[in-house]
């Protein structure tokens, strides 16, 4: 932890020294600056009895730790467009007694632990002078069974007045599924610990997003998204078992094709001088049977003016795919078959509390340090799986 | 008379929550006036900090997107 925290420092520094460069005339500057950088670290650790690696039973004890470093650099061109380069890397680790379980008769086998490595870098070229704004990403995600690599297009106009803004984007992750079974189940040669021992099958997404935003008077404003989703290839885990009626086991088998359709809607509302409401809904539904409810309200309370609390509340209830069955249910006659409880039907609750503080002198008296933010919060699933999570979040300037 | 279930029940009201906030006519609203809106705590995106949330939840539940968080792609989540 004091290792990320010291390479963050030090690549805020780099960053910022470079940038020291001022406009002596009052435009802006049209010299490369640095906007902000900002480090969110969390930890998560998860319990349940439902694990899908020993289809449907056994225990989901998962601990994950996470580290995002994020690096906004600006640049004004001739025509004063704003341009911004946003440079972030991911680093999670996990450990999961539920993937120790590929092997059944394993106890902290390879399987226990793994890192997940998520760089992206993105531009957006933002017209003040039209209120339009374009935007390109590139994104990759590894980790030692799935290798992905994503690219995103953006688009977002504000209308005449300036109270409302339309955005549109396409996205497409082209991935690779590392076909690690559980281990009776594999046959012949593969399964071997070093990577190319392993056979991967492809998994492609292809998103088209829509929004649109207003104000609607002085202290409110609204927004409305959705997301139409397409996803093809090989769409199931390969370690999920699902154990059938006769006793036989196999792996995890779904529909090669999914279409996802989350419609959401966000109102924010500052109420008085010290309260905002903050409120969020969707509704989901996609081609395996899946659908689902999201309702949010976070209440952000300003105890002064660089200081506010935030308690949250999250429900969330599914209607499960029509795959789904519990551990000994399905039966041969099925085409499709899972055991993977994320997939059943439940209800869950995620509640929490947040502190915020951006003093106008910095934080601790360090005018680099922005902003600070802490947050917990506590997810149960009416299913017997319970979570809790730790959020740090800084911003440097 | 078909019964309505607990869920029909809220997407009806949030529904009828957002329907009745847009259909409040809109007041032009002039950039000296948004110091409310302007403020980070009214941003309609999410959090930086919810990011981790976000992520964690795309695994644990079937439904994804219309969040600003994944869609599905990029993990081997949902």
């Amino acid at each position: 932890m004091k290792r990320i925290f010291l390479s963050a420092a030090a690549l805020f520094s780099l960053c910022h020294s470079f940038a020291q460069v001022k406009d002596s005339s009052g435009f802006a500057s049209r010299k490369l600056k640095l906007e902000e950088v900002n480090f969110v670290s969390s930890y998560y650790h998860q319990n349940g009895n439902n694990s899908p690696v020993t289809g449907g039973i056994g225990t989901q004890k998962l601990s994950d730790f996470a580290n995002v470093l994020d690096v906004r650099l600006i640049k004004f061109d001739r025509k004063l467009r704003k341009n911004s380069f946003d440079l972030e890397v991911g680093i999670d680790h996990y450990s999961s007694a539920s993937s120790d379980k590929i092997d059944l008769k394993a106890n902290s086998s390879a399987s226990y632990s793994d890192t997940r490595v998520y760089p992206s870098v993105s531009w957006t070229r933002e017209n003040e002078k039209k209120g339009s704004s374009v935007g390109i990403g590139l994104s990759s995600s590894t980790e030692f069974d799935y290798q992905s690599f994503g690219a995103n297009l953006n688009f977002s106009r504000k209308t005449k007045n300036r109270n409302g803004e339309f955005s549109a984007k396409l996205q497409a992750y082209v991935d690779q599924v590392k076909l690690v079974l559980p281990v009776e189940l594999r046959t012949g040669g593969g399964g071997g610990d070093d990577d190319d021992d392993y056979r991967t099958k492809g998994r492609n997404s292809f998103s088209g997003s829509l929004s649109y935003s207003q104000i609607v008077n002085k202290e409110l404003q609204v927004a409305i998204v959705t997301d139409a989703v397409y996803q093809t290839g090989y769409l199931s885990m390969p370690f999920y078992r699902v154990y059938f009626k006769d006793g036989s086991v196999q792996k995890e088998t779904l529909p090669d094709t999914r279409f996802k359709l989350p419609l959401g809607v966000r109102a924010n509302y500052f109420a008085g001088d010290k309260l905002i409401i903050r409120s969020f809904y969707r509704f989901y539904r996609d081609s395996w049977g899946l659908t689902a409810h999201t309702a949010s309200i976070e209440l952000p309370v300003k105890l002064n003016a660089f200081l506010s609390i935030s308690p949250f509340y999250r429900f969330y209830s599914q209607q499960g795919v029509k795959y789904f069955a519990p551990y000994g249910q399905h039966t041969a006659q099925d085409e499709f078959y899972t055991s993977n409880y994320d997939l059943s039907t439940f209800n869950s609750h995620f509640v929490g509390l947040g502190i915020r503080t951006a003093p106008p002198k910095g934080v601790f008296n360090n005018r680099h340090i922005n902003m600070l933010e802490i947050r917990y919060g506590y997810y149960k699933k009416n299913i017997d799986m319970n979570a809790q999570s730790l959020t740090l979040h800084v911003k440097f300037k | 008379m078909k019964k309505i279930n607990s869920k029909q029940l809220l997407g009806w009201s949030m529904a009828a929550l957002f329907g009745s906030i847009t259909g409040t006519s809109c007041v032009p609203v002039k950039e000296y006036q948004k110091n409310k809106l302007n403020d980070a705590e009214m941003a309609l995106g999410n959090r930086k900090s919810e990011k981790t949330e976000l992520n964690f939840q795309s695994y644990r539940e079937g439904a994804s997107g219309a969040n600003g968080g994944k869609t599905g792609g990029g993990c081997g989540c949902n």
